[in-house]
């Protein structure tokens, strides 16, 4: 993660067929491109896109699971779910810092964010109606996230594959913290356990829908895997996260909410998968059109962050000013 | 969006333990260095990542330019009398 203080070059580059085909070796190689390296526009901006997408998401998705610290039963989930949002802090620092190495200000992108321009993870546009979604979210959506971001510690942009590899050490615990309060709620009275299929039942075909588009009408796809941004489709990565979770989900003795859910022998080149019913695009997009139930609360409360926050920033910027003003006195005195 | 200068953005080195180096582990922005220092031990060290943190404003490091990467770093590529494998030494010599 290197900074754009480091970067003085001119981001231009001529991009002749022979500066694009050893672009592309460097990537076959499975070089890493750094900072500082002449890169395609286009991938550049890919990146740019992603990252900041990536970032958004981890700042967003602190509003979900904040709305219920303070409404935590016992002090370890509180201590527990205190240290995962801090951590979804943390996530969206060391992106941000990843995507600036690009070229991007972090003033540009959070200006984006607040306007509506950049998306973020579709997922955080939905409520969080119950304490069991707080276990919901740690397992199915900290689990969807991990799917996505192992294979992006190889990505061949080094800060952003930096970055994952600190991320995705932290996102054990999430998921972990997640799968034991269900399991707690599972193994209490008739209420709690109904409280947790209810929270499966809302938040399973949304953490599906995490995975992006149907490889068939995936924009970005065929790209970004030549450059090893991606390294499996969308449809891939959600059939893996199937996999993993009905065991899970049959441990919890919970069922999950797809009648369409079937093994399936001859999936996984004969290894055998699961089969599940079909996503709902239509509400897929109205979500990530912004017509979600939380997409205007998520967006009014990032905006009410920023700006409530605009007073702290001036004055340490003043402060800062005035003492480097009196240490510059105090030398020439 | 204030109008205020960007917050100045500075690079984090944290050493893991006694015995190893400062090493490079990413950047942050913030208004002074007490800021920058309480910032970096939030960011990189929540899980005692770190022994000891160096933060330096990044505009302060003078780097290497990459497009004169081949000149600035060719001259060492020939000389491979600088590597041991250069000189013959007899098998019944032993390690060396
Ligand atoms: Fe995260
Ligand atoms: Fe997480």
């Amino acid at each position: 993660m290197y900074s754009q203080g480091l970067n003085g070059q001119n981001l231009d580059v001529n991009e002749t067929p022979e500066f694009l085909a050893a672009f592309q070796a460097r990537i076959d190689a499975d070089e890493k491109i750094e900072p500082n390296d002449p890169m395609p526009a286009a991938y550049r901006k890919t990146l740019i896109r992603q990252i900041g997408q990536h970032a958004h998401s981890e700042i967003v998705g602190m509003l979900p699971e904040a709305n219920w610290i303070t409404r935590a039963p016992t002090l370890r989930r509180k201590t527990a779910l205190l240290a995962k949002v801090q951590d979804e802090g943390g996530h969206g620092l060391y992106l941000y810092s990843a995507a600036e190495t690009l070229g991007v200000s972090r003033e540009a992108m959070t200006e984006e964010l607040l306007s509506g321009k950049a998306k973020y993870s579709s997922i955080f546009n939905y409520p969080t109606l119950s304490w069991a979604d707080m276990g919901a979210i740690g397992w199915l959506v900290d689990g969807a996230a991990i799917m996505n971001q192992v294979p992006l510690c190889r990505c061949s942009y080094g800060p952003y594959a930096r970055a994952m590899i600190r991320v995705c050490k932290e996102e054990s615990f999430h998921q972990r913290q997640g799968y034991e309060l269900m399991i707690s709620l599972c193994n209490g009275t008739a209420a709690q356990k109904a409280m947790a299929q209810d929270s499966l039942n809302r938040w399973w075909w949304p953490s599906l829908m995490m995975f992006g588009p149907s490889d068939s009408d995936s924009q970005h796809s065929d790209q970004s895997t030549a450059w090893k941004i991606k390294r499996f489709t969308n449809d891939e990565l959600r059939q893996k996260f199937v996999d993993a979770t009905v065991k899970q989900a049959d441990h919890l003795g919970l069922s999950i909410p797809d009648p369409d859910l079937v093994w399936n022998e001859t999936k996984n080149d004969g290894q055998g998968g699961y089969d599940f019913g079909d996503i709902d695009w239509d509400e897929f997009w109205k979500v990530v059109k912004g017509h979600g139930p939380m997409n205007k609360d998520r967006i009014a409360a990032r905006k009410q962050a920023w700006e409530e926050g605009a007073w702290v920033r001036e004055a340490a910027l003043a402060y800062a000013e005035k003492q480097k003003q009196q240490t510059a006195q105090q030398v020439t005195a | 969006m204030t109008d205020t200068a960007q917050t100045p953005l500075w690079e984090v080195f944290i050493r893991p333990r006694n015995g190893l180096a400062h090493r490079h582990c990413g950047s942050l922005h913030a208004a002074d260095a007490t800021m920058a220092l309480q910032a970096a031990r939030d960011v990189y060290t929540r899980r005692e990542e770190g022994q000891s943190i160096w933060v330096i404003p990044s505009s302060e490091i003078v780097a290497s330019d990459p497009n004169d990467k081949e000149t600035f770093f060719d001259p060492a590529g020939d000389k491979i009398y600088r590597h041991p494998t250069f000189y013959d030494i007899p098998d019944d010599v032993g390690h060396m």
